[in-house]
């Protein structure tokens, strides 16, 4: 019953976006920001991202803390994101919540994910599924209300339980 | 390390580990929650089933044989409870009649907060917790408060987290109806000095409630010596079913307070207007109960017994002891809570230096190792220590444990550490 997802998921190539992230800073010229809370974790993170003349992101960048699978997932996201559209940003976000709820396996199709497709036996692990999701719905609903509005700032709780009850 | 040799070979030893069906079928499992639940042994799961193949009927109304047994073994277990927490009368009767079954020690706070609390509370008044207490000590007054303009006051700790005698009486003043207050803390492992807050809780004319969902399971408790109103507590953290929960009330008081649920087996008549309540405890417990599950629950307090309660409570002192002082002994690794490992009962909450505790608990089930990360339903105690990002890591032991399932802990924590830090 011990969980071998595990220790494939806590790998060198992991913990490298833990350690030395790429896209963990503040990006001051940014077009969107948003804040993404999972109160039940502590994990805060803020995301930004800048759009380009032509409407595709060409900065993303985020901050905050939290555990190491919302952090290492922050950061394959910003790679994975600049130079697509919102739109294509908003699919892939979508992509990412069906691989970690274990709703979409296709190998192929996952591959649209480049490296956060590691991730997918979080999706064995469903007390962390929101640790792993937090940073793509963060992204998700700021462009979503991004392409009503020029810019929104306004910070969303999930309010998730914790799990066991003691 | 404070054990001596002979302590660490008692506990290196474990005959109870092969009585609990899961444990002994699953030895890459190292349970070390059982703080949130226990492991059942097979006594409980046989006798659960035993009341589904021969006693099965719906209690109370019955008025066959068969009724008459389920009947019997609900109120069976009544005694046997009344007896394991010392509610007897001055001939050593078990008072079987306080005891009323409930889901959990939540419900049995919920029902306390809504009968004791809606009828003795005004606006101005004051109930009193301590910053310790798990959230079903605290949502439950928070909603009376709301509900009648009562003030909900908390007992801070000091430095030893201790709640002081000058505390208590800077808390509990006049104004005070009820002190509700948990025996043993779920997140710090601390007890706290009932006896002295029951007396200045009365002294202050207020009532006192005791939460005993850590306290039962591992100390040997006595609700006379405890001096209180009312405790609850839980079946599922000490070998019974989940489901029942248990509080026990002082049969006059009980007599006072209103009905919480309402409807069948709870009256004496019912007329189109109104309705006459049944004595208690059966006032309590609207519906048809869980008979099979108290009945295992009894069949666990025999199995408990069996056992001698007194030699499980030194043996858990002792892996307590243990688990505080080998968490202590990493240099990674902060113990939140006392250092001195025999002032926690059965629980040790720690961290791992700047690690996110659902990533300890993530990396430990890679190895089998269960315990329990994050804010253990007790987030005003963790804002109040101020942990970083209102989490901890949390280990709980048991009698069924030893110090190999701790041993294995430790190494889990030091592969953590590695995959961290290099």
């Amino acid at each position: 019953m011990a969980n071998a997802n595990v220790a494939s998921l806590y790998n060198a190539q992991f913990m490298d976006h833990v350690s030395h992230p790429d896209y963990k800073y503040p990006l001051e010229d940014a077009t969107l920001t948003h804040e993404g809370v999972n109160p039940s974790c502590g994990d805060e993170l803020t995301f930004y991202v800048r759009l380009g003349d032509d409407g595709t992101i060409e900065e993303a960048a985020y901050q905050g803390h939290g555990c190491a699978i919302s952090q290492a997932s922050a950061d394959m996201m910003s790679d994975l994101v600049v130079d697509k559209t919102p739109q294509e940003a908003i699919g892939l976000c979508k992509l990412f919540g069906r691989m970690v709820r274990g709703e979409e396996t296709d190998a192929d199709t996952l591959a649209q994910l480049d490296e956060a497709a590691s991730l997918r036996d979080i999706s064995h692990m469903p007390a962390r599924v929101k640790c792993a999701e937090l940073a793509w719905r963060t992204l998700e609903e700021m462009l979503e209300a991004g392409s009503e509005e020029a810019s929104v700032d306004v910070p969303f709780h999930t309010h998730e339980h914790d799990g066991a009850n003691d | 390390m404070s054990l001596d040799a002979s302590q660490l070979a008692s506990i290196a030893e474990n005959p109870y580990k092969d009585d609990f069906p899961l444990l002994a079928k699953h030895p890459e499992i190292c349970f070390l929650d059982s703080a949130a639940t226990s492991q059942r042994p097979a006594a409980v799961l046989d006798a659960q089933r035993r009341f589904y193949e021969e006693m099965n009927a719906n209690p109370l109304r019955g008025l066959y044989g068969l009724s008459v047994e389920a009947t019997q073994a609900i109120e069976g277990a009544r005694d046997h409870i009344a007896r394991f927490i010392g509610a007897v009368d001055d001939e050593g009767r078990p008072q079987g009649s306080e005891v009323v079954f409930t889901r959990n020690a939540s419900e049995s706070l919920n029902l306390v907060a809504q009968t004791l609390g809606r009828s003795v509370l005004h606006e101005g008044d004051e109930v009193v917790v301590s910053i310790m207490e798990h959230h079903s000590n605290i949502i439950p007054w928070q909603q009376v408060c709301a509900q009648t303009g009562a003030r909900l006051v908390y007992l801070r700790l000091d430095d030893d987290f201790r709640i002081t005698q000058e505390e208590l009486e800077a808390k509990v003043g006049p104004k005070a109806k009820i002190v509700s207050v948990t025996q043993v803390s779920n997140v710090l492992g601390v007890q706290n000095d009932i006896p002295a807050i029951s007396a200045r809780a009365h002294q202050m004319g207020a009532h006192m409630v005791v939460d005993g969902a850590q306290s039962v399971p591992h100390l040997k408790v006595d609700v006379r010596e405890l001096g209180c109103d009312l405790l609850a507590f839980s079946a599922h953290k000490m070998g019974g079913p989940m489901g029942i929960g248990v509080l026990w009330g002082k049969a006059a008081l009980l007599d006072q307070m209103p009905p919480f649920l309402t409807g069948g087996e709870m009256i004496d008549s019912v007329s189109e207007t109104d309705a006459v309540w049944a004595p208690v405890p059966q006032k309590f417990e609207a519906g048809t109960q869980d008979a099979a599950g108290s009945y295992a629950f009894d069949a666990g307090l025999g199995y408990l017994e069996s056992k001698g309660f007194a030699a499980l409570e030194a043996r858990e002192r002792l892996l307590s002891a243990y688990l505080t002082e080998s968490l202590a002994a990493l240099d990674f690794v902060d113990v939140i809570g006392p250092e001195d490992g025999f002032r926690h009962v059965g629980a040790v909450a720690f961290n791992v230096r700047g690690v996110h505790p659902h990533d300890v608990a993530s990396i430990l089930d890679g190895s089998g190792v269960c315990i329990r990360a994050g804010h253990h339903c007790a987030q005003p105690l963790l804002s109040y220590l101020d942990v970083a990002m209102g989490s901890t890591c949390r280990a709980s032991v048991a009698f069924y444990n030893d110090k190999q399932d701790i041993d294995r802990l430790v190494d889990g924590l030091k592969t953590v550490w590695q995959v961290f830090n290099g």
